[in-house]
């Protein structure tokens, strides 16, 4: 199992080395602690509020533009290009590359989380933090990051066109996070499931400070379907 | 196995191979369908140990299809493979890491500088990290990517694009190397080049290289499997090949002074002579002759041409290439 995912983690290398060889890491990373970097320094200075949480409640807005970039080459570019037919040839399973796919979205993910990190040495040093409230947005921050990213790697493994692979990635994550926002227009009974399917609702739910288990699962098991899905898409082999 | 292959057309030529020579590749029976197409059907060959095949047929006949399906990438639809006494069926993985596998238009990634690549390639197929370093050296050496290790695979040349190809099919030592068109794009020389590579594999290793190339074929490979339509047609040696489909011999006569009223009747009191084909160059009445037999007819056209007073320009058996054979079996 460990040398399985060792094997993974040798795309997931190659993948990383990729993006930062090239200006695309750099470029999009950038993008992000740009716009995060704004809307932080608005409540900052405008606001005279010395606060994550701005950055907090822009995040399922922000990775819906930006995660789906970061994933929309992973299979697309790469049955466009043969590749993955080269892939899918090593002695490796199928779920192995899905897997490195997700490794590399991660990683992705984690070095664009970690870069607002920033914001809260700065808040720290102004004053004082909820350190619990702070540590819990982040493990919500992460858990929809991975969620888009596992939507995004499904886009991608849908065509062999990167922008359609974007904009098919873009759509889900949103009609996801619309999800909830539908409910009160429905019944009450409806209203509750959609709610709880809902993914701003679950990161809502975490912001708060609360690490509810329901939320997790919520998370999980979502990453988990769009893992299968695309399982199933590579399987078909219709590259 | 004897038991679960089944009777060859008479058309079909057994190829003769010593009964201690091991089977490297059996193909049972299979077949591919995609939606109402059936890409691949039924096909049936085996190839021992140490031979180099060339795979043969027209575009879209299945080769590469078939190709996949024993590099397990697509699963047949039914009927199965052994590569090494492993089921392509089941043992999906240790396949893979016995086959080398250049894919049909050569992908890589153009991004990655050549010992980069290499060496990510001999890593996925497991070479063991204390050989890795030397061994993309030593197998860069023998594509010839020496002076090319360090630089990136996007801006290469076609032939050295398609040795980077061959190289990453060759890093794990594989018992079985399968090739589909590996000379496609490349000029004369770079396929001179990449085919003297592949020939001296063929020592060690069992190779099946697609192609429809077919001087090619006549150049390095040992026996030639032709497919049309999804469906064998054709297997054997170059010789039997040839010998099966040249359908007795074919005769090319020129004649200075004759014209085509006066000729044909002529030939035509042979027995079993046909004129396939009268042309015209300048004065000379060229005709293309076919005998069904083998027996040597030169001698007596000759004495007829002397009898018939007819100057005879050109008078030759024409040599049956790989390509008659070709468009003989595809166009069935």
């Amino acid at each position: 199992m460990i040398q399985k995912v060792s094997q993974s983690w040798l795309i997931t290398r190659r993948e990383l080395k990729a993006y930062f060889d090239g200006v695309t890491g750099y470029v999009v990373l950038g993008f992000f602690l740009l716009i995060t970097g704004w809307f932080f320094g608005n409540s900052l200075f405008l606001n005279n509020i010395a606060s994550v949480q701005q950055v907090f409640d822009m995040t399922p807005l922000l990775f819906m533009f930006f995660v789906p970039a970061l994933t929309m080459g992973t299979f697309a570019e790469e049955r466009r290009s043969g590749t993955l037919e080269l892939l899918l040839t090593m002695p490796i399973h199928d779920w192995q590359v899905i897997l490195a796919k997700l490794l590399t979205a991660t990683v992705l993910c984690l070095i664009a989380i970690s870069l607002t990190l920033l914001y809260v040495l700065i808040v720290s040093a102004l004053g004082n933090m909820d350190a619990g409230a702070t540590t819990a947005g982040y493990i919500g921050m992460a858990l929809y990051g991975l969620l888009c990213s596992a939507i995004g790697i499904y886009a991608s493994s849908l065509t062999r066109n990167q922008i359609v692979a974007y904009l098919l990635g873009f759509v889900i994550i949103l009609a996801l996070f619309l999800l909830d926002k539908s409910a009160p227009l429905l019944p009450a009974w409806l209203g509750n499931v959609v709610e709880y399917l809902g993914s701003d609702y679950h990161y809502n739910n975490l912001l708060r400070g609360v690490l509810d288990t329901r939320d997790l699962l919520y998370y999980t098991s979502l990453i988990l379907l769009f893992g299968l899905l695309t399982a199933h898409n590579i399987g078909k082999r219709d590259a | 196995m004897d038991g679960l292959q089944k009777p060859k057309p008479v058309w079909l030529l057994c190829i003769s191979r010593p009964s201690f020579q091991k089977l490297m590749i059996e193909v049972l029976s299979l077949s591919k369908r995609y939606g109402s197409d059936l890409a691949v059907q039924d096909l049936s060959f085996t190839i021992p140990k140490g031979q180099i095949l060339g795979f043969l047929g027209p575009n879209g006949a299945g080769k590469t299809t078939t190709m996949k399906m024993l590099t397990c990438f697509l699963p047949p639809t039914s009927g199965s493979a052994q590569i090494n006494g492993l089921s392509i069926l089941e043992h999906g993985l240790e396949i893979r890491q016995q086959i080398g596998y250049l894919p049909e238009q050569n992908p890589l990634y153009e991004d990655m500088n050549v010992f980069d690549y290499l060496h990510y390639t001999a890593q996925m197929r497991g070479v063991e990290k204390t050989v890795l370093r030397s061994r993309v050296i030593e197998y860069a050496g023998k594509c010839g990517l020496k002076e090319v290790l360090h630089k990136q695979i996007g801006t290469l040349s076609k032939g050295f694009k398609q040795r980077v190809g061959l190289a990453q099919a060759l890093l794990h030592d594989p018992a079985v190397l399968i090739l589909d068109e590996p000379t496609s794009g490349l000029d004369p020389n770079q396929k001179g080049e990449i085919l003297d590579l592949i020939r001296h594999l063929g020592d060690e290793k069992t190779v099946i290289l697609s192609t429809h190339i077919l001087s090619e074929v006549e150049a390095i490979c040992e026996r030639a499997l032709i497919i049309s339509g999804g469906k064998l047609v054709a297997d054997g040696s170059m010789a039997e090949l040839k010998t099966a489909f040249s359908g007795g011999q074919r005769i090319r006569l020129g004649i200075l002074n004759g014209t085509i009223e006066k000729v044909l009747p002529i030939l035509g009191t042979f027995a079993g002579l046909t004129v396939q084909e009268t042309d015209w160059q300048g004065d000379t009445l060229f005709l293309t002759l076919a005998y069904e037999l083998e027996a040597e007819i030169r001698p007596e056209l000759f004495r007829l041409a002397v009898d018939q007073e007819w100057i005879l320009t050109e008078l030759y058996r024409e040599k049956v290439n790989l390509e008659d054979v070709f468009r003989q079996v595809t166009t069935l």
